[in-house]
């Protein structure tokens, strides 16, 4: 079974080291020419089955794993999107179970809860890769992102970063902060003190009260979504106030250094995290991201089921 | 009249002052005579050599999960728990389907204990009719038929007015309180600290145990109201309880078996088998607990033992349910993690599990080894190991953490009012 520097799985950025995460990029980076030929395809995973577990909505991550399983020749199954079995109070280790017993070689799990794939990981000797649990983490999407940085300042070392909104619950941020810190990344974190918690500043970023004090000295300004609708404590008093505080406006827009690479994980709540003027410029950084996010995730099943076993 | 003589066992009740080996006498229900070289006529002896000789224990929070949810436990899988585990008295609370909230559902739990005849199975009635926090349910009805305390445990009391006319109403009898304020921690599953942000795992802040503490405390100071505080677990909760005490308030708690074994880290592995409410707390709320348990601010260790099926456990964390089993460990791993590892005395770890529950639940001639006293006794090989195994459980549900782990202290013989039982023919 698949094993990538002494890890069975890719649970989360928090427990790997800097050079995990580099080989990864240097990887994809790689697999990134490989998208340019005209024939895409490479017979390195024939043979693999993977699996997809989603348990919660996904058009993007789900189709980009798959479309780099593809690419690698890996045969694809899919449990838990609709159509199947799977409902809200059956155990997915029993049906891991099941799954295991037609021999397949990695899991993709994206789950509402975190730590799904932390627990189905300990029930198979299959690879787990996590594509998003709950709160916790999405090492996959900040993969891309870490990548799509790389590829425009040249390195991560001292780039500032500029996260903006509700950072309690996404675990793009999450998986940012932990990657990016290790390449000594200056992060900094803003948004309504009720999402922003003080306790991430001992996880390696920096709280900033008035985003205006530090825009023009930014590189990545990284706005996340906010759903006040699906919050469910009262975490701020409206959107008109979030907008005056946090929002990447006009005005703001134009106080950011020409350089500035604007990112959204999407989708995006225009006129809400971001005016539409933001558009071209942030729409350019996604589709960069999108072609990245196969390399990425080509890479990590390539290290995982094949490279891993140069080892 | 049945008699038994335990021969040579070493009899261990801090209360009476009795570490020794010696002989004991039981007659009928009752403890006859202790001492040295008993020779009896006609009684039934029972070689005790080298096994120790305890108060039974007394568990005043126990879900036996009958009627309702009998897939999990019911009363005679639960009532064999109990004994396996040296308990010889268990308080089973209300929140089954339907809810204990009635003297006919009182008189079901008595009769359905009964009918097992193992352990002293006592109900707790509900405070509110269908544990809905609004009207008072029969509460001297309730008692009538055998409701010991009274408690809407899973869910706090939260209309005040409601819970000061419990506390006024029921006089003598226990209010126990499940103390939290929900509306502190919606969707929680973990302690709230550091390490909850650092794993991503929403929280439960120790304030949502405290603010109701607090209220609780000034409801019983209002009333005169005897309150009893479920399954405290953090360090300022001891500190109210603490001033309620030193103010002469009929204040009473206690503490479960895995809030002092366990810490938060284990949390680390997002394994809902971990999943408790309240929550593990810090290593900080840890010591405190057991440092409360010798001071006495916390009286006593209840259970909590909290069943539920597999399929419920291997659930994600934000859909499998809150508990942990614990009846058949309890003793063990306390034994095991806290007095072997010389962090808990064995006398007030002993007392905590059976004279103190007695004292302040008022269980007349129970809790000790004293002559006149009940024989509900639980004798145990402190030295001989054993695993916890799914099928050596004699719970309908196996949710502990100790599970496929090797404890100390195995239990022999539970004696439930002078009627003895062989744990290992249960």
């Amino acid at each position: 079974m698949g094993y990538f520097r002494g890890f069975k799985d890719l649970l989360g950025l928090k427990e790997v080291d800097r050079d995990f995460i580099s080989t990864i990029l240097d990887q994809a980076s790689i697999f990134l020419e490989v998208l340019d030929r005209p024939n895409k395809k490479l017979p390195t995973l024939r043979g693999k089955t993977v699996v997809h577990m989603f348990f919660e909505p996904s058009t993007r991550t789900l189709s980009s794993f798959d479309l780099a399983a593809k690419r690698l020749s890996a045969d694809t199954i899919s449990v838990g999107t609709r159509g199947t079995s799977v409902v809200k109070g059956e155990s997915l280790i029993d049906t891991m179970r099941n799954v295991d017993a037609m021999k397949v070689d990695l899991y993709i799990v994206r789950h509402s809860a975190p730590g799904m794939p932390h627990l189905l990981a300990r029930h198979t000797k299959a690879t787990v890769i996590n594509a998003g649990d709950g709160t916790n983490e999405h090492p996959t999407q900040a993969l891309l992102d870490m990548l799509t940085m790389r590829q425009i300042f040249g390195t991560l070392e001292n780039i500032k970063i500029l996260i903006i909104g509700d950072i309690l619950h996404s675990r793009v941020a999450r998986s940012n902060i932990f990657g990016l810190s290790k390449f000594g990344a200056k992060i900094y974190l803003a948004g309504p003190p009720t999402l922003v918690p003080k306790e991430y500043e001992n996880l390696g970023a920096e709280i900033v009260s008035n985003i205006d004090d530090v825009l023009d000295e930014i590189d990545v300004v990284m706005a996340l979504r906010i759903q006040k609708e699906r919050l469910e404590e009262p975490y701020f008093p409206s959107i008109r106030e979030y907008r005056k505080f946090f929002a990447i406006t006009q005005e703001r827009l134009k106080r950011l250094k020409p350089e500035t690479v604007l990112m959204h994980p999407g989708p995006v709540n225009w006129g809400i995290e971001l005016d539409y003027e933001a558009k071209d410029r942030v729409q350019n950084v996604i589709l960069r991201q999108v072609t990245n996010g196969v390399a990425i995730r080509m890479a990590i099943l390539y290290l995982f089921l094949v490279g891993a076993q140069n080892e | 009249m049945n008699k038994i003589l335990l021969k040579n066992g070493h009899i261990f009740s801090p209360e009476d002052g009795i570490d020794e080996i010696l002989d004991l006498l039981i007659v009928g229900e009752k403890i006859e005579k202790i001492g040295k070289n008993l020779k009896v006529e006609g009684a039934k002896e029972i070689d005790l050599s080298g096994l120790t000789v305890f108060p039974g224990f007394i568990d005043l929070h126990a879900h036996l999960r009958e009627p309702g949810y009998e897939y999990k436990e019911d009363i005679e899988s639960g009532s064999k728990a109990a004994v396996a585990g040296g308990f010889t008295t268990v308080l089973a609370m209300p929140n089954t389907s339907p809810p204990i909230d009635s003297p006919e559902r009182v008189e079901y739990i008595v009769k359905r204990a009964s009918q097992v005849g193992l352990a002293r199975i006592y109900p707790i009635g509900a405070i509110t009719k269908n544990r809905a926090g609004e009207d008072l349910a029969d509460l001297r009805l309730m008692a009538e038929m055998g409701a010991v305390a009274f408690s809407d445990d899973g869910d706090w009391v939260r209309n005040s007015s409601v819970m000061r006319r419990a506390l006024e109403y029921a006089q003598d009898f226990p209010i126990i309180t499940h103390a939290e304020d929900k509306t502190l921690s919606p969707k929680g599953i973990m302690h709230e600290s550091p390490l909850s942000y650092e794993l991503g795992i929403k929280g439960i802040p120790r304030e949502s145990e405290e603010i109701a503490v607090a209220r609780d405390v000034l409801l019983a100071r209002l009333t005169g109201g005897r309150l009893h505080v479920a399954h405290v677990s953090s360090k300022g909760s001891i500190s109210i309880i603490e001033m309620a005490k030193e103010a002469g308030l009929r204040v009473t708690a206690e503490v479960t078996p895995h809030h002092l074994i366990f810490t938060e880290e284990v949390m680390r592995t997002y394994d809902p088998i971990y999943k408790v409410n309240p929550p593990l707390r810090s290593e900080e709320d840890r010591k405190a607990l057991i440092e409360a348990l010798r001071s006495g601010i916390i009286d006593c260790i209840a259970t909590d033992h909290a069943p539920h099926a597999t399929f419920e456990k291997e659930l994600d964390l934000n859909q499998a349910p809150f508990g942990i089993l614990e009846l058949e460990v309890a003793f063990s791993s306390l034994y095991t993690k806290l007095v072997k590892e010389g962090e808990l005395d064995l006398e007030t770890l002993v007392a905590a599990m059976s004279t103190k529950p007695a004292q302040i639940f008022g269980f007349d001639g129970m809790g000790r080894i004293k002559e006149g006293f009940l024989a509900d006794l639980s004798i145990w090989n402190l030295n001989e190991k054993w695993m916890v195994r799914k099928d050596s459980l004699h719970s309908k549900s196996s949710n502990t953490p100790f599970l496929g782990k090797e404890l100390y202290a195995k239990i022999k013989y539970t004696i439930v009012g002078g009627k003895l039982i062989d744990v290992s023919n249960l």
